[in-house]
């Protein structure tokens, strides 16, 4: 009851300083963002096992948190003033990222009045942004955190060529989103390839019926755009009137502009191969593709292009673009030096992206290859935050980055081990031993989720 | 290249039949029976014409057995996925028939799912190498197809598979009778979970009057019955005790009308999904009725699965619940991950043993089949699995399966794309690497 208060307090902060965060910016920033750290005390985690997301291993270390910042990582460390924890025989992770989650958008129960991602009724919808969908009552932020993931991408869903805005949220419980949405985090854009767009519309006898159809409406969707950018910076300078706002091309010149992030959807590797032409066509970036069941056929083609591949760990064969998945799609991707992702679009998944993890570990350990804790963990914390724009705050246990980091309660990759503490911007949001002050939904009051659901 | 030439011309000549069984002694590993043995250190399993012939310390190897060394390893019956597809659908989603789901008003209990089977799939063996030995095939449910028929309350018969020897794939045709209840019955019926279940009473009652007026209907002397001969046959085998009602039902007042029901007619029940089963567990352990669970379905993802939580598997089991788990995200081409299952379940409370136990033995148990398969003890069939360490631990693959004595070949289409895309020397597209 009294953090809830404090949250009230800090929001309603917020709201009459909010002003100063857009100072910079001509025009005021819609649906702006109001996340407010909660509450913490400076923290030294003693004695851990590190993973510290930068590709290194500690042992017997510690990590210092302090006004919501990581201040230090390191052994021995000083512990002034401090609340002390003792993390011998613990694991200590930076906070696990999530680029692909539709939690809020497809929550929980998932009832036909809470189905609100996918806008499919036009192929093209990049006008519609998923922050307007998110309920943040959905029961699966709190089981999410329990598996220590502290911040997360919502994306509308891919029943459409271009499906709209993406949100990275930190994975606070909130009253409405915008006191969820990640600082700063740039916007991404979900687009997708293959079966579900020409399924979509194509039963409904209109384009795209086929992967063909898909790529025009692509490129007539970018024409349009471009044109529209040429319009508005020929009216900037004074020649002619600029068109009516328009959010669809808003968007998408976003992207063409280099400020939202392309999150696509797709399965196949001819047809990533596909869209990375289409990318230079058009000159804009693919940031990660979603799923990529077949990435491992193109590590090469990825890295070249510095297009992350964010992937199950062993989808596979729930429809003929899933048919060729394999276990050891993350490693290989990995092998060829591309960015390796492990997403879970699932709200089970994504308690347990550390599990997915080390069942790729384990299949490249069978194929020869070696995975060492201390690389698998970028896999879900620091090349998602590089492929989310974040990497600047969160995604390795640096020293002045934001203190979301987890301690486990043994190594990330046994499926025994349970996240302990979880900590964002340097608070405690999720402790295992002491379920009472755990965040509870609206939705869960009174179920069993009180008792043992998140536990 | 030959190398993988040589893998290939293993498994089709493992395709094409079954290898003649031999003796085998497997030596020197740590043996989770899941039997009343329970785990022997330093144990070998002699295996005989695809039978356990012996299992325990300084056993005696006969001569002329081959000799498989598992000094150092975990060895564990073959596991048994207790729900699924295997074997029935190749690619789930608009990619040819799925065989599994029957639409029309007749639910024909002659709807008997083995007819359906097939072992040489890419499941099979995709699964069988990460120690999937035996499987539940099951009929499903799916809401209105195009013209707007759903499938029937009653799904159909199901069987138990083994993933090995293909020219006798079938265990056992009728392991249960799959019916839908609750809202996903409600859905099937039109309208309400007391549709589904009038549906089923139904079928019940009109299958217990052609029982006791047999004789009277082939006179034509009997009503006119809403279901044919075929189905009242088959839902003999329910009445008689013989097939187990696999019954989907996941809410608590729902599960408890299944076990009344159950009482009533004086049949046998199996519940599937069962999210709020924990909060009846003693009535379910009073009336025998297990559970098959996927336990880290921890979310309310719907009205009937309110009060979901992620130790239930432990609750029910404590409250002496038989369980049998499943995947929870994926039955069928992800059957593998019941190793993740029951991990999980362990993380939440449960015992190793236990935990194991109910990815081998208690599936065995539940369709009927533990004097021949589920653990490793003498006089059963040889499934067999050998790990380099902890089964449920994420990151170990089977070295080694035995499936009937058989030791299958370690390969699957997904080991072959693999290593297809492993190689990347050669200068010619990767169509020429095989």
């Amino acid at each position: 009851m009294s953090r809830f208060i404090v949250v009230l307090l800090s929001a309603a902060f917020w709201l009459t300083a909010c002003t100063k965060d857009v100072a910079d910016d001509e025009t005021s920033v819609p649906f702006a963002g109001r996340y407010q750290p909660l509450p913490g005390v400076t923290t030294l985690l003693r004695g851990a096992t590190i993973l510290t997301g930068t590709g290194s291993r500690l042992e017997n270390a510690d990590v210092l948190l302090s006004d919501g910042k990581i201040v230090a990582v390191g052994i021995d460390l000083d512990a002034e003033g401090a609340e002390v924890i003792d993390a011998s025989d613990k694991w200590i992770t930076p906070g696990v990222i999530d680029i692909h989650s539709h939690l809020g958008v497809y929550a929980s129960p998932g009832t036909a009045s809470s189905s609100d991602g996918n806008e499919a009724t036009a192929p093209v919808t990049a006008q519609v942004w998923a922050e307007h969908s998110v309920w943040p009552q959905d029961p699966g932020f709190v089981t999410a955190l329990a598996g220590g993931v502290t911040s997360l991408q919502i994306l509308p869903g891919s029943a459409n060529l271009i499906g709209g805005r993406g949100i990275t949220l930190k994975n606070v419980p909130g009253r409405d989103v915008q006191s969820m949405k990640f600082p700063g985090a740039p916007y991404g854009l979900k687009m997708a390839c293959g079966e579900n767009p020409k399924r979509v519309y194509g039963g409904r006898g209109m384009a795209p019926s086929t992967r063909m159809g898909n790529v025009a409406g692509y490129r007539a969707a970018w024409i349009a755009a471009a044109d529209y950018r040429d319009k508005m910076e020929a009216a900037a300078n004074g020649e002619g009137e600029p068109p009516m706002r328009d959010l669809n091309l808003e968007t998408l010149v976003g992207v063409l502009d280099g400020e939202i992030l392309v999150h696509n959807h797709c399965y196949r590797a001819d047809e990533m191969s596909v869209m990375l032409d289409l990318a230079d066509e058009f000159g804009y970036k693919i940031t990660a593709f979603h799923h990529a069941v077949e990435a491992y056929k193109i590590g090469d083609l990825l890295a070249e292009n510095g297009t992350c591949a964010a992937m199950w760990a062993d989808w596979w064969g729930f429809k003929m673009e899933a048919y060729d998945g394999i276990r050891e799609n993350a490693a290989l991707v990995d092998q060829a030096g591309a960015c390796a992702i492990i997403h879970s679009d699932d709200a089970i998944g994504i308690q347990q992206l550390n599990q997915e993890t080390a069942k790729v570990m384990g299949a490249a350990a069978r194929a020869g290859i070696d995975i060492p804790p201390e690389h698998a963990i970028q896999w879900i914390t620091r090349n998602v935050a590089t492929a989310l724009g974040i990497a600047d705050e969160v995604g390795t246990l640096e020293p002045g980055k934001m203190a979301d980091v987890v301690v486990w309660n043994g190594s990330p990759f046994s499926v025994y081990t349970r996240a302990e503490r979880v900590y964002i911007d340097g608070a405690l949001v999720y402790d295992r031993n002491n379920p009472a002050g755990n965040p509870v939904t609206d939705f869960s009051l009174g179920t069993s989720s009180l008792t043992g659901g998140a536990r | 290249m030959n190398h993988s030439m040589s893998k290939l011309a293993v498994l089709m000549i493992f395709l094409s039949g079954p290898v003649c069984a031999q003796t085998t002694a497997v030596i020197g590993g740590t043996v989770h029976t899941a039997g009343p043995a329970g785990t022997i250190e330093n144990a070998t399993v002699i295996i005989e014409d695809g039978v356990i012939t012996a299992v325990g310390k300084n056993i005696a190897t006969p001569s002329g057995a081959i000799i498989v060394n598992a000094t150092g390893k975990f060895v564990t019956p073959g596991l048994f996925t207790p729900f699924g597809q295997l074997g029935l659908v190749e690619v789930g989603n608009s990619a040819g028939p799925l065989d599994a789901v029957q639409r029309g008003d007749q639910f024909t209990a002659g709807f008997d799912i083995a007819d359906a089977f097939n072992p040489r799939s890419t499941l099979i063996a995709i699964n069988r190498i990460e120690g999937v030995t035996r499987a539940l095939i099951a009929p499903r449910s799916q809401g209105a197809d195009g013209e707007g028929h759903t499938s029937h309350v009653i799904s159909g018969l199901a069987a138990v598979v083994n993933l090995g020897d293909q020219s006798a794939p079938i265990d056992k045709r009728a392991a249960a009778l799959v019916v839908n209840l609750g809202e996903q019955g409600a859905g099937l019926a039109g309208t309400s979970r007391v549709s589904a279940l009038l549906v089923l009473r139904n079928a019940l009652d009109e299958a217990l009057d052609y029982r006791a007026n047999k004789n009277a209907f082939e006179r034509g002397q009997r009503r006119d019955y809403n279901y044919s001969v075929a189905d009242l046959e088959a839902l003999q085998g329910v009445l008689m005790g013989d097939i187990p009602l696999l019954a989907h039902v996941e809410r608590a007042s729902d599960i408890e009308v299944l076990i009344r029901l159950a009482a009533q007619y004086n049949i046998r029940a199996i519940v599937k999904g069962g999210t709020e089963a924990w909060m009846i567990a003693d009535q379910l352990a009073a009336a025998d009725i297990p559970v098959l669970m996927g336990p880290t379905a921890n979310l309310p993802s719907s009205f009937d699965r309110i009060n979901a939580r992620r130790d239930a598997a432990g609750l029910l089991i404590e409250a002496g619940v038989k369980v049998g788990f499943v995947g929870s995200q994926s039955q069928t081409h992800n059957a593998r991950n019941i190793t993740q299952s029951a991990g999980n379940a362990v993380s939440e409370g449960l015992s190793w043993d236990e935990a194991l136990r109910a990815i081998t033995l208690a599936p065995a148990e539940i369709y009927g089949l533990a004097d021949q398969i589920g653990s490793i003890e003498a006089g059963k069939q040889a499934d067999i699995v050998i790990w380099p360490g902890d089964p449920l631990e994420l990151t170990n693959y089977p070295e080694k399966v035995f499936i009937n004595g058989d030791a299958i070949p370690m390969i699957s289409r997904q080991t072959l794309l693999r290593d297809r895309y492993m190689q990347t020397e050669t200068g010619k597209p990767p169509a020429f690497r095989h």
